[in-house]
């Protein structure tokens, strides 16, 4: 099969995942629980009140009418109306992504640096004490709520020592502009590139700040994970035959170790990144409880305290997308990095 | 290795070889001393919760029992919180919810979706691709986030959390008994059953289950911990229990508010708790995975 059918098959692949994924959300927050107008104002609202909002909502259609309309919005990039605030939901969580996105990014970065550091160490000097220890790390530490490792961070470092804030994402006053010029401004929404954008070396480390603890929260979570994971492909490439020929041929042992070895050990990871950005996103929703970081997981959890179903339907929907899309760039890259899994 | 835990040629009563045997697990290399652990830290918290009525010093929901936020001494041991309520009580009593939600959901994942993998794998054909779509689906959603939609949706309460959890997990289930029938229903002892006029339903059941039960086994282990701290994530962004029932996570919710004032034991100590609980099931799950299976890897996620 060539790369061009293999990525248009996978791409076709992603929409049935893409469409029972919504179907499944759609039944869940709106079908299951009753009437979700009810359900918000806990039945203490007058009917005439209860009847406007469920004719402002759409949820006086037949049902199948609702859902229709839904997954032909979702396509339009609308994901229906707040029902708290009655502005677009699709604004909300598009204004709140970009702090999950920018979390996400870092904390992966760390997870991979820390999980892949402790891997090699761990397989270098297998069936040892550290490797045991090291081990014994990836267990604890996907066994440890993220709230815990974060409270205890901001215990440590924040309250402690000082160091770090504990909690927001930016020194009120301080967010970022972006670049501007004429009467256009660019920006991302990511704090520390749009401090580079204006130029603000200030805000920039004060950005870097805020991430650090709970970035370092949710990427010490993940490297259990990729600790693990490059533990056993190390120790599976080191004794494979190209490994064994090479060191037959007289090549040194670092050699071997981190040119054969540790680069086939590699791709595995990539694909994990992939994976593990499902297992993140979780993740993100109690990491950002926790250090009251405004991204979309704590508007997730903010709306379901207000009970707004529409908005909690269209956060869980965002994620889902998010997921979907983000497993069909990886599996697409992969192809072209890795031509067998073509096949 | 594997003579530790299959030997049958003990002829004590059954609890004595049991134990015996269990005890030896010590010196069975790493994985068996995982086992060991996981085990005893399992068993003392189970203990611990379920006589919880009877060891703890005060009533754990009762306030003003002494001062407000008192740091550890010999009257609270591990404190008091903001309403004046003896955390050593709390922390005694407090992992009532999540084992009881865990004991419900891992069977619960047990029953369903170990069969449906089964015959989903043994059936193939459109059946198969069906449920092994819907299935990939669920399971390559972030599970937490999944979790706190249906629980968010349900509200509150055991059997609640419970079927959140059971939503999220059967998937882990399916894809594990699915990969393994696959390659087993190729075996020549499968093909001899078959031979023999065995029918479809005893080939799935009495040839195949037993040979995909190891890691079932596992899987459930590890499970176990899974359930565990999805229940406590759940608490902790407020989709537990009412709050007057007891509750490591609703203490760390607590403990999160209280923290800037430096009252770190109303948080730390229901946390070890759930570090611990989950600590022992991830030990006893990793050690049965290498023993049982050494081959096979557990996808935790």
């Amino acid at each position: 099969m060539g790369s061009g059918s293999y990525i248009a098959t996978r791409i076709l692949m992603t929409i049935p995942t893409i469409v029972l994924l919504l179907t499944f959300i759609f039944f869940f927050v709106r079908v299951l629980p009753g009437d979700p107008v009810l359900l918000h104002f806990e039945k203490q609202a007058r009917p005439e009140v209860i009847e406007s909002l469920r004719h402002q909502l759409g949820f006086d259609r037949p049902i199948l009418d609702q859902y229709l309309d839904y997954m032909l919005g979702v396509i339009r990039g609308d994901l229906g109306k707040s029902m708290e605030d009655f502005s677009p939901v699709s604004e909300q969580v598009l204004s709140a992504f970009p702090a999950t996105l920018e979390l996400s990014i870092f904390s992966m970065i760390i997870a991979v640096i820390v999980g892949v550091l402790l891997g090699v160490v761990a397989s270098r000097s297998y069936n040892s004490s550290a490797d045991h220890f090291l081990r014994f790390f990836g267990v604890a530490v996907y066994a440890t709520p993220i709230f815990f490792i974060g409270m205890l961070l901001q215990l440590l470092f924040g309250i402690g020592l000082h160091l770090f804030p504990t909690g927001g994402r930016m020194y009120p006053g301080m967010e970022p502009c972006g670049l501007s010029f004429g009467g256009t401004t660019i920006r991302t929404g990511l704090y520390t590139i749009d401090s580079i954008l204006e130029g603000n070396p200030v805000k920039f480390i004060l950005a870097l700040e805020y991430l650090f603890l709970p970035s370092v929260t949710l990427g010490l979570y993940l490297s259990g994970i990729f600790l693990r994971l490059t533990r056993s492909n190390m120790l599976d490439t080191l004794f494979a035959e190209f490994t064994i020929a090479a060191k037959a041929r007289g090549l040194k042992a670092k050699t071997v170790m981190y040119s054969y070895a540790l680069r086939n050990a590699l791709l595995p990871i990539f694909t994990m990144m992939g994976l593990e950005f499902a297992a993140l996103l979780g993740g993100a929703v109690l990491t950002e409880t926790t250090f009251s970081w405004p991204g979309l997981g704590r508007y997730l959890v903010q709306r379901i305290a207000f009970r707004d179903y529409t908005a909690i339907q269209g956060a869980v929907v965002y994620f889902a997308l998010v997921v979907s899309l983000t497993s069909l760039v990886v599996d697409v890259a992969y192809s072209y990095l890795d031509p067998r899994i073509r096949v | 290795m594997r003579q530790g835990i299959t030997s049958r040629s003990d002829k004590r009563w059954f609890p004595v070889s049991a134990i015996s045997r269990f005890v030896a697990l010590r010196n069975k290399g790493v994985a068996g001393l995982a086992i060991f652990v996981g085990t005893i830290i399992v068993l003392s918290i189970s203990l611990m919760t379920v006589s919880a009525p009877w060891i703890s010093p005060r009533d754990p929901s009762a306030i003003n029992v002494g001062p407000v936020l008192a740091s550890p001494s010999i009257d609270f041991p591990l404190g008091t919180d903001h309403l004046g309520r003896d955390m050593l009580s709390r922390v005694i009593s407090g992992g009532s919810i999540m084992l009881q939600v865990a004991l419900l959901s891992v069977p619960i994942c047990l029953f369903v979706g170990v069969p449906i993998g089964l015959l989903a794998a043994y059936i193939g054909g459109t059946p198969e691709k069906v449920t092994s779509l819907v299935m990939d689906c669920v399971y390559a959603f972030p599970g937490l986030i999944l979790a706190i939609a249906i629980a968010a949706v349900l509200g509150p309460g055991v059997f609640n959390m419970t079927l959140a959890i059971v939503v999220v997990y059967i998937p882990s289930y399916y894809r594990v008994v699915r990969s393994q029938v696959l390659s087993i229903k190729e075996l020549t002892y499968v093909d001899a059953a078959r031979a023999i006029g065995a029918s479809g339903p005893s080939i799935v059941f009495r040839y195949i289950l037993p040979s995909v039960l190891p890691s079932v086994i596992a899987v459930s282990s590890v499970n176990f911990a899974d359930a565990i701290l999805t229940a406590a994530g759940l608490t902790f962004i407020g989709l537990g229990l009412p709050v007057s029932t007891p509750d490591w996570g609703w203490d760390l919710t607590n403990g999160r508010q209280l923290l800037p004032s430096g009252a770190w034991w109303v948080m730390a100590f229901p946390g070890i708790m759930i570090v611990l609980l989950a600590l022992g099931f991830t030990l006893v799950g990793e050690g049965l995975n290498e023993l049982l299976n050494p081959k096979l890897e557990v996808q935790v996620s």
